[in-house]
Order: C-alpha cells, then structure tokens, then sequence
C-alpha cells in the first residue's frame, strides 16, 4: 500500500543524504521525495511517498526514526489527511489540436503560464492521481516535458507535525 | 573553560581534540598518524594522561577500541588519517556497528578549502562510513570540536551503542588558531532521546505472559551483555526456573556451568537449544535480534510460540520475526521492572508444565550432547583444543575469536560463566578481528587471562600486529587452529559443492614458529594430544609473553550441528552422517 511520511529533521549539511541512503541501504522504496525548510529555518520538512506491506513500513518509520538528525515524524496515511503535487508540463499545441488542450486544462484547472505559438507550459497542482489523470486526458504524444515536485501532505483538523 | 583565575583558556583545533578526550576520561587512542592529523599528533606529543597505541594497519586500530569497549564498556578511541586511513578503518567500524559497540573514531581529513578537488588522500569519509556508523560528524569551525566530541561519546554509547566518526579537516586544527575552549558538561539533543525505561503496561503483560507459560525459554542477546543486564537476567530465569538460550552474542549473558543452560541457538547452536525454542510456547527475547543466523527459515521459526521482545532498539522489535508483546527499553530496567512485579505476585509459575518441559530438555540433552569423536592416532580434534584451553585457564579467560570453524567450537566448548568474557565478531563476521580485539582486552586488563582463538586463516588477515604487541610488551596468548585450509568454507564445500575445494586451500603457509621469532615472541608447535595440555601450561606460565599456539588440527572436521538450509530450528545435521 503506497504512505505518505513526513519528517521534521535538523536543516543540517548531510541530513538528507542518510534519509536516502537508507532507503537504498535497506532496499525499500521512494516513489516521490520533497524536502525544504520549515518557518523555523533550523528544520527541514521532508515528505516522501513509499509503498510496501505493513511489515515494511514498520521499518521504514522505525528506521528513519533512528536517524540522529531526525525530530519527528508522522505516517499522514494512518489519517485523514491532504496531498498535493504540482506538476510544470510543456505541452505540443497546434492547429486544431490547440484549443483542445487549453479546454482540458481548464477541466483540470490548470493554469498555463507560458505560451509559444506551437507550445503550452502548463501548471497543475492536485493529487498525485489527477495529475496522472491529465498527462493521460492530454496523451502522451502530445507531452514534450513534465517535471513534478513530488507529494507534499499534511494532516487534516487539529494535529500538526511539529516540535 | 574558565580558569581559577577567571582568564578564558584558548586552545587551537588541535589541542581542543585532545583536551576534550582528557575531559571525557580517555586513556588509550588508538591510531596512526598522516598528513591530514599531525597538527592533532603534535597536540598529543605534548601530554601524557592519554596513552596512544601506534599500530600496523588502521584495520586493527578499530578492532583493538572495539575489543576494549566490549570487555569494559566504555567506548574505544581510534585516531586515523584521511583517505586510506580512514578507508582501512572502515572494516573495523562496520564490525563494531554490526555488533552495536561504542566507539568514536576520529579521522583527520584534507583542508575544507580542498574538500571536493580529490585533493591527496581525500575520501567522503561521511559518504563512506555513513551506512556503518550510528552517526558521523563533520567539523566546520574549530571552536565546534568540543561539543561535536561530547555528543559523539554521548550517541556512541547511549540506546543502542554503536560507532561515531568524526571528520576533521586539517585547517580545523591549525595550531596557530585559538579559540575559546568549554567543554560541555552535558547533551541535550531534540532529535535524540534514547528510551529509559519500558512500558509498564506491557512489562505488566509480558509477566502474566510469563507466569502463564508451559514451555517457555529465556533468550538471552547481545544487549544483555551490552546492556549490563547479566545479572538481572540470571535472576529472573533463577526465579521463575525457565531453561535460557543465550545467543553468540550474548553469551556470558548467563552462566553456562548452570543447569538451566541450554547453549546457544541458531546455525550451530546445540540440539537442545534450537529443538527446545522449537517446541517452546513463549519466548522472552532479552536485546536478541532473531538474526538469519538464529532463526533459519523465518516462516518455519518457532510455530506454537509467542514472543515477549524486549530491545532498546525499537526497529530490532518485529523485523524478521513479529513480537506478540513488544517492550522497547534498557534490558536492566525492564527486567528490574519484571523482577518487582513477580515478587509482588500471588502467582507462580506452573512448576508441572515446568517440570514435564524440563523432562523433555534433559531428554533432548543426550541426543547430541556436544559430542565428537577423538582421532585414535593421537592427531588433534579442534574441539579437545578448546575444552584443554577451558581446562587449562580454569574458564576465566577472556576469549577472543577470530571468525571460522574455530569460532563456532570456541563458543561451543568453552563454558563462560561471566558475560564481557567472549568477544567475537558476530554480526559483520570479520576475519583478523580475533589478534587485534585481544590486544585492546589486554591493555584495559593487564592482570587477566586474554587469549585469541584463531586460524590459520584469519591470523594472516591482522598478524602484523605482532610488531605492535613487541613495541608495546602486549603479552595475550594464540591459539591458533592451524587445519591449514579455510575450514567453514570448505566445511560448505563439503556439504553443498560435491567436495570441490575451491580456493579454501592455503597453499603455502608461513612458518609460524620463525614469523613469530622475528618479531621477538615465543611460539610453541602443537601436533599431538600428548604435546597439547603442557603446551597451554607452558604459554600461560610465560605471563609476560605473547606466545603463539600453533596447534594442528585435522583438517577433515566439520561444525555440528548444523541447521539445515531453510528449515526450521529442528531441522539439523547432527554429524556428516546423522540428520534430525
């Protein structure tokens, strides 16, 4: 089953190679990883996607909570909780085919943010699974570039994640 | 820190290295020094509280602070170069990592200014070490080197022990440049807080668990030992008259001349052990970590038990094997904990249950019983070499194993009574570990009984330390196992490749006797039984001596029992022959 971990760790030199590392060391797996600081600059919010069996994501949680330069963490997926990615895609937009593309991405409300005369650049930001769902609305013969962010989630009401 | 008369003391990088291993109570380092350390060398040659240990081979540097932590406690000290001094030490922090013994190791590393250039012997000594270390360090100002120290012993030896490298860049230790020097008096670290106790309700569980138990087995770890906890352990299996596994970690954890003994489980663990925690219906893991070795088949481990965990290493609970009532904790106050609740009790033990168990045990006690069969010609078994060296130091040495069929029979047939008494590398497996663990044993006890059981193998992977044991007078005692080929390689080669020896031959041994005069050491040969015991009664007697015990052994012998390949822990070889 595919969870949502965030991690507070120390905003410090090297924190985020040993949560990589370890995801490599111990064979588990990262679907999407984002990291940036915090409103407190001396802490780095880490969020990553992995799936795996219980078992696995036991370890994952365990393990990464050995890290020294890990605060806290939470598994958003135990609870209600809010995701969301933002994709930059760059888009072939000619003749006919054009006005369909402006018309899927404001079914998707997407905003485009760079324009050519052949070309759309394209922001999205939604769930994971509707930004899948507009790369395929749009088909892939017709996607020059994408880049996403990776998930970002936070839990939804009163809990918060912090020290 | 501030002086009687108030002044503020500046010290450079350098002097602030070995000022804050004085005020962490420091007295060995050992090391080898290089570019990227001298200035810390330099601040070194100026004092004498801290006593430095120059090795051979960096290698041996890390084996030597880890025998010293795992017969003391305390966390050993390593001071290396960068680059290949610090590669070379990788082996040792891994073997101690893999084992959970403190250690900090220093290593010096090129300017910062050059870091990134592959500037001359420049390694990412933080990339390279980091899946092997508890944590690492890197120093940015000088003026960080005593707080970086303090937390490093803090991290080392605190929860879950294991190593900590420091990387120290040469122009942090400049000695023209002075800070002010304060060497904290405690750690506080927001991201870092080891538990200190377990959870009183499930150690509440956990008795009732106990109390309730038909065939239990108390199964002793690493962490018992580690964790200062022998004693506490002891007590309670006394208390409640349950049989206790103690694995090879953890043995020493509880007195093996007791009855209540079974050896120690796993791959060439006894009959009993491994047929008793088979059939058992609940099992206290006490700092155990149910690895591969232990549990041979996973899903075929222990069917009918439930399992009380107790670690204070919560990702060690339900890794391999899923604990019905995990406990996460120091071993000592966990069972302290346990120890109340059950005096408090009106309950008892089921002493039938106990009693038709411990029928079957001794039952199961015969079937193997640490048997094998003496060569008639006089020519040496490896395992009547152990039970003459138990016989001989009267079971009160420290025993320090390198890796190989010699380690399984040292742990097999020698009988430790006190735990920190068997130090082997158990987890990384690490040939050479045996020479230089002893040495590190031997400076913190000079007075005590410190023997290397190794091969002939594993002796050529760490003998030049030799020279260090002549330069220092570190008299430990070898008993090297000459079978004069990798015995547990061809042992597998026997069993699993039709007998094809490939390359577990050593072809052209050195001539041990004279390799041992050229260092100025004392060698005795040893090829008959009749030569054995006054061999051993010789080399002890040479209390101030390194003596090197060349015994030949017959090459043809095999580690029994033996767990068969994805089985369950019933499921053994019991000699080349006879299968369960």
């Amino acid at each position: 089953m595919r969870h949502i971990i965030a991690v507070l760790l120390e905003n410090e030199a090297g924190a985020l190679s040993r949560v990589v590392g370890l995801f490599s060391q111990r064979n588990f797996n990262i679907e999407t990883l984002t990291v940036a600081p915090t409103e407190d600059p001396t802490l780095s919010r880490l969020t990553v996607t992995t799936s795996g069996s219980d078992r696995v994501i036991e370890q994952i949680t365990k393990q990464l909570n050995k890290l020294i330069e890990v605060v806290k963490l939470v598994d958003l997926t135990e609870g209600e909780h809010l995701e969301r990615e933002m994709m930059l895609i760059k888009l072939k937009a000619t003749g006919q085919h054009r006005d369909e593309v402006k018309r899927t991405v404001d079914i998707f409300r997407g905003q485009i943010v760079d324009v050519t005369s052949s070309i759309y650049t394209v922001q999205l930001v939604g769930e994971q699974s509707k930004l899948d769902a507009f790369i395929s609305a749009i088909g892939e013969a017709y996607v020059l570039e994408t880049v996403r962010t990776g998930v970002s989630g936070i839990a939804r009401g009163d809990k918060v994640l912090s020290v | 820190m501030r002086r009687e008369d108030n002044s503020v003391e500046m010290l450079s990088g350098a002097e602030m290295v070995i000022r804050s291993l004085q005020d962490q109570k420091i007295e060995y380092i050992y090391g080898y020094p290089g570019g990227s350390v001298l200035h810390i060398y330099d601040a070194l040659a100026q004092q004498d509280t801290i006593k430095h240990i120059l090795v051979r081979h960096e290698q041996a540097a890390t084996h030597m602070a880890d025998g010293h932590a795992r017969a003391s406690g305390k966390p050993g000290v390593v001071l290396v170069t960068s680059g290949p001094g610090a590669t070379n030490a990788i082996t040792g922090i891994a073997t101690a990592f893999m084992d959970s013994i403190p250690m900090v190791v220093l290593c010096g590393q090129v300017p910062s200014t050059l870091i990134g250039e592959d500037a001359f012997q420049e390694t990412d000594m933080m990339g390279v070490s980091r899946p092997v270390v508890k944590h690492n360090f890197a120093v940015k100002h000088p003026s960080e080197i005593p707080g970086i120290i303090k937390k490093a012993f803090y991290i080392a030896s605190s929860g879950r022990p294991g190593p900590v490298v420091i990387d120290i860049p040469k122009d942090m230790t400049t000695p023209t440049d002075k800070f002010e020097y304060v060497y904290p008096e405690s750690v506080s670290m927001r991201s870092y807080s080891p538990a200190t106790r377990g959870h009183s309700g499930q150690i509440k569980k956990a008795v009732e668990l106990l109390l309730s138990a038909r065939r239990p087995v108390i199964l002793v770890g690493g962490g018992t030992v580690g964790g200062r906890a022998s004693a506490e352990a002891t007590e309670l299996a006394r208390v409640l008259n349950f049989p206790v596994s103690t694995t090879l970690m953890g043995i020493g954890g509880f007195p093996a001349s007791d009855r209540q003994w079974l050896g120690w489980p796993g791959m060439h663990g006894t009959y009993e052990a491994n047929t008793a925690l088979h059939n058992s219906d609940l099992i206290l893991s006490i700092g155990a970590r149910f690895d591969d070795r232990v549990t041979n088949a996973t899903e075929k481990f222990c069917p009918t038990a439930k399992i009380i965990h107790i670690d204070i290493d919560p990702s060690s609970i339900s890794k391999t094997i899923a604990a019905d009532v995990p406990i996460v904790g120091p071993a000592k106050s966990v069972l302290l904990e346990m120890l109340a609740l059950l005096a408090k009790s009106d309950a008892q033990p089921d002493a039938e249950a106990l009693s038709d168990w411990w029928a079957k045990i001794d039952q199961w006690r015969q079937r193997h019983g640490g048997r094998y069969v003496r060569n008639e010609n006089g020519s040496l078994k490896p395992q009547q070499v152990i039970e003459a060296l138990y016989e001989v130091t009267k079971g009160d040495a420290y025993i320090c194993s390198d890796v190989g069929q010699h380690q399984m029979f040292a742990a097999q047939y020698y009988k430790f009574d006190k735990p920190n008494r068997w130090i082997n590398s158990g987890g990384l497996g690490t040939m050479g570990f045996g020479f230089p663990a002893a040495m590190g044993v031997k400076l913190h006890y000079p007075d005590a009984l410190v023997v290397c059981v190794t091969g002939e193998g594993s002796f050529q992977m760490n003998l030049q330390e030799f020279s260090t044991c002549s330069q220092y007078s570190i008299p430990v005692k070898i008993v090297c196992l000459n079978n004069q080929s990798l015995g547990m390689v061809r042992q597998w080669q026997d069993m699993n490749y039709e007998s094809r020896h490939s390359q577990s031959y050593v072809k052209s041994l050195p001539d041990f006797h004279k390799l041992t005069d050229a260092y100025g050491h004392k060698a005795i040969t040893v090829r008959t039984e009749a030569e054995l015991i006054p061999a051993l009664e010789q080399a002890f007697a040479l209390k101030d001596e390194l003596v090197f015990l060349d015994i030949y052994v017959d090459p043809t012998e095999h580690v029994y029992p033996m767990l068969v390949p994805k089985g369950s822990m019933r499921d053994m070889w019991l000699s080349k022959t006879e299968r369960t």
